[in-house]
């Protein structure tokens, strides 16, 4: 099984271009620092006070048990949770130097600009097509070509244009779930983010269709910064380069992958890591 | 007998009872139509439909009151879908959930209870004196439009409803603003229940008498309505005003009148199921 994954994971490498139209556009450095990060639903108090800075074009694993935070963190990261009713923060989280949660920010544009990819795939029930260039059209460009040229670049990137060239005009629920996740991705290249935030992208996946998610995040982090949540802990040693760990509300640990999972700090971590609780 | 023995009796006895309520109201149905066929369908052809009325039975047509209900139809549809529609997604989306909303909800539940005759002495108070309408077919439009909103705008709610929230994460997500995610993706992904709601309700127009005997509706106009503020009549009213007539040949006739209007009732009922089983295969 491990040698097939391996196989696939070569051939996936093979597919993806190694530059795009995309690449020579986005030389950003993309930060993320958190300051002292308060949240609360209604009077359960979800975070209790997180700092945190993450590094630009690395991945950033976010782990620990359901319930602790982690999700309703990344989500902080572009301003998912202002739709969740009884949703109250406080503190600071600065993306490129300003502070997001500022009153006159626009929340539109900063999602622009941190891109998300969720636990299961939600395309569009529309056309393969439409799904990445649906971003696109939000931003106003008409241009038929331009668009084109962005949608195959983008579907390219994720390594689903071979699959999907003769069938674009066809919907996207059609395809299977690895291929849809991959086109949720694409979609979010499409509008140009230089912060990709992963809310568990391959929980809903069969083994392959990780595989090939993995090896693409990997691909991606040169370009992006990638903040990950996940419950596989093979899969957060696997891609990441800094891995936090989350309990009851705070961060209790965080640090290169590396020292997390050969030398923790604490011995919370350890016993998660190691799968004792959790 | 042991208990399994009645258990099973009674589940046949149970089966038996329940098809015979689900035949209940199919029969008396079925025997109605046969009955309305029978007295009136040798009296459908092309005059009767292209006919004036007439005080002569033979030569009594529905035309005016079929161009009426036409009329009503068109009107009521462009009156009342953007309005309903536009306030089911208001309430959905961005109705904040507190106690106004409750109260609005509610209040918009008892509207669709409300028996038409009322909406009928609403109309005839508003639009007919207020506005100084007259009997003409947008006052009719109007008070059938207030009579259907409830109904369009419960429907156009649970249509929105249904479209599942991770499609608006994804829009959102990109970057969409509020107006945008429900431009491209909750109205084309809810198009289909909005518009088997908008088709049933507008079926049940087309059936109203009530409200739009009270507006002003005649039993007998002269001519088929040319403008919106033409008088009018309709269907409905048509055959009632055949059924109270003595002779035997208007009974024929408004027995004829009724396969056209049932007609017209199944064919919108039939549209709306298609909508709803095509927009069902889109979502899965």
């Amino acid at each position: 099984m491990a040698k097939e994954i391996e196989i696939i994971m070569e051939t996936v490498t093979e597919q993806i271009p190694a530059n795009s139209i995309i690449d020579s556009s986005l030389k950003k450095k993309a930060t993320i620092e958190v300051k002292d990060v308060k949240v609360w639903y209604d009077t359960f108090n979800a975070i209790k006070g997180i700092d945190m800075n993450i590094k630009p074009n690395t991945v950033t694993a976010f782990i620990g048990p359901s319930g602790c935070g982690k999700s309703t963190f990344l989500r902080l990261f572009n301003r998912m949770n202002d739709y969740v009713e009884d949703f109250r923060m406080e503190g600071k989280i600065k993306v490129n130097g300003s502070n997001i949660y500022k009153k006159k920010v626009n929340v539109e544009e900063l999602r622009k600009e941190i891109g998300m990819v969720f636990q299961k795939p939600n395309p569009f029930p529309k056309s393969i097509f439409d799904n990445v260039a649906y971003g696109l059209k939000l931003q106003g460009i008409t241009d038929k070509q331009l668009i084109e040229e962005l949608v195959i670049d983008c579907l390219k990137q994720v390594a689903l244009w071979d699959e999907v060239k003769d069938d674009l005009k066809k919907s996207a629920m059609a395809l299977s779930g690895g291929q849809q996740q991959r086109l949720c991705i694409a979609r979010t290249l499409a509008v140009q983010p230089s912060i990709i935030l992963m809310d568990e992208p391959t929980s809903a996946l069969d083994p392959i269709s990780t595989a090939k998610v993995e090896e693409l995040i990997f691909k991606l982090k040169e370009k992006y910064t990638i903040v990950i949540v996940t419950h596989n802990m093979q899969q957060a040693s696997r891609i990441s380069d800094y891995t936090a760990f989350f309990y009851l509300g705070e961060l209790v640990e965080y640090n290169k992958t590396k020292t997390i999972f050969t030398n923790p700090e604490k011995q919370q971590t350890e016993n998660y890591i190691t799968g004792r609780f959790g | 007998m042991n208990s399994i023995q009645k258990n099973r009796i009674f589940d046949q006895a149970f089966k038996v009872w329940g098809i015979g309520c689900t035949l209940f109201g199919l029969i008396l149905l079925a025997v109605f139509i046969g009955d309305i066929l029978i007295d009136g369908i040798m009296r459908i052809d092309w005059d009767f439909i292209t006919d004036l009325p007439s005080r002569k039975a033979e030569k009594s047509g529905i035309y005016t009151a079929l161009m009426g209900s036409i009329w009503i139809l068109l009107l009521t549809t462009v009156i009342a879908f953007p309005v309903g529609v536009a306030a089911g997604v208001y309430l959905e989306e961005y109705g904040k959930k507190n106690r106004f909303s409750a109260i609005l909800e509610i209040n918009i539940s008892n509207l669709a209870g409300v028996p038409s005759i009322i909406y009928g002495l609403l109309g005839l108070e508003v639009f007919v004196r207020i506005m100084g309408l007259g009997a003409s077919v947008l006052a009719g439009s109007l008070t059938l439009s207030l009579l259907i909103l409830p109904i369009i705008i419960v429907a156009t709610r649970e249509a929105i409803k249904s479209v599942p929230k991770s499609i608006k994460d994804a829009s959102y997500a990109l970057g969409a603003s509020k107006w945008q995610t429900i431009w491209n993706q909750v109205l084309p992904a809810s198009s289909g229940g909005i518009l088997t709601g908008v088709i049933l309700a507008l079926s049940r127009a087309v059936g109203e008498t009530a409200p739009l005997i009270v507006v002003g509706a005649l039993a007998y106009v002269p001519f088929a309505p040319e403008s919106p503020m033409d008088e009018f009549s309709v269907l409905p009213i048509q055959i009632f005003n055949w059924i109270s007539r003595p002779q035997h040949g208007f009974i024929e006739n408004a027995a004829a009148a009724i396969i056209i209007l049932l007609l017209i009732t199944f064919i919108m009922n039939g549209i709306a199921v298609y909508f709803r089983n095509k927009w069902q295969k889109k979502l899965k």
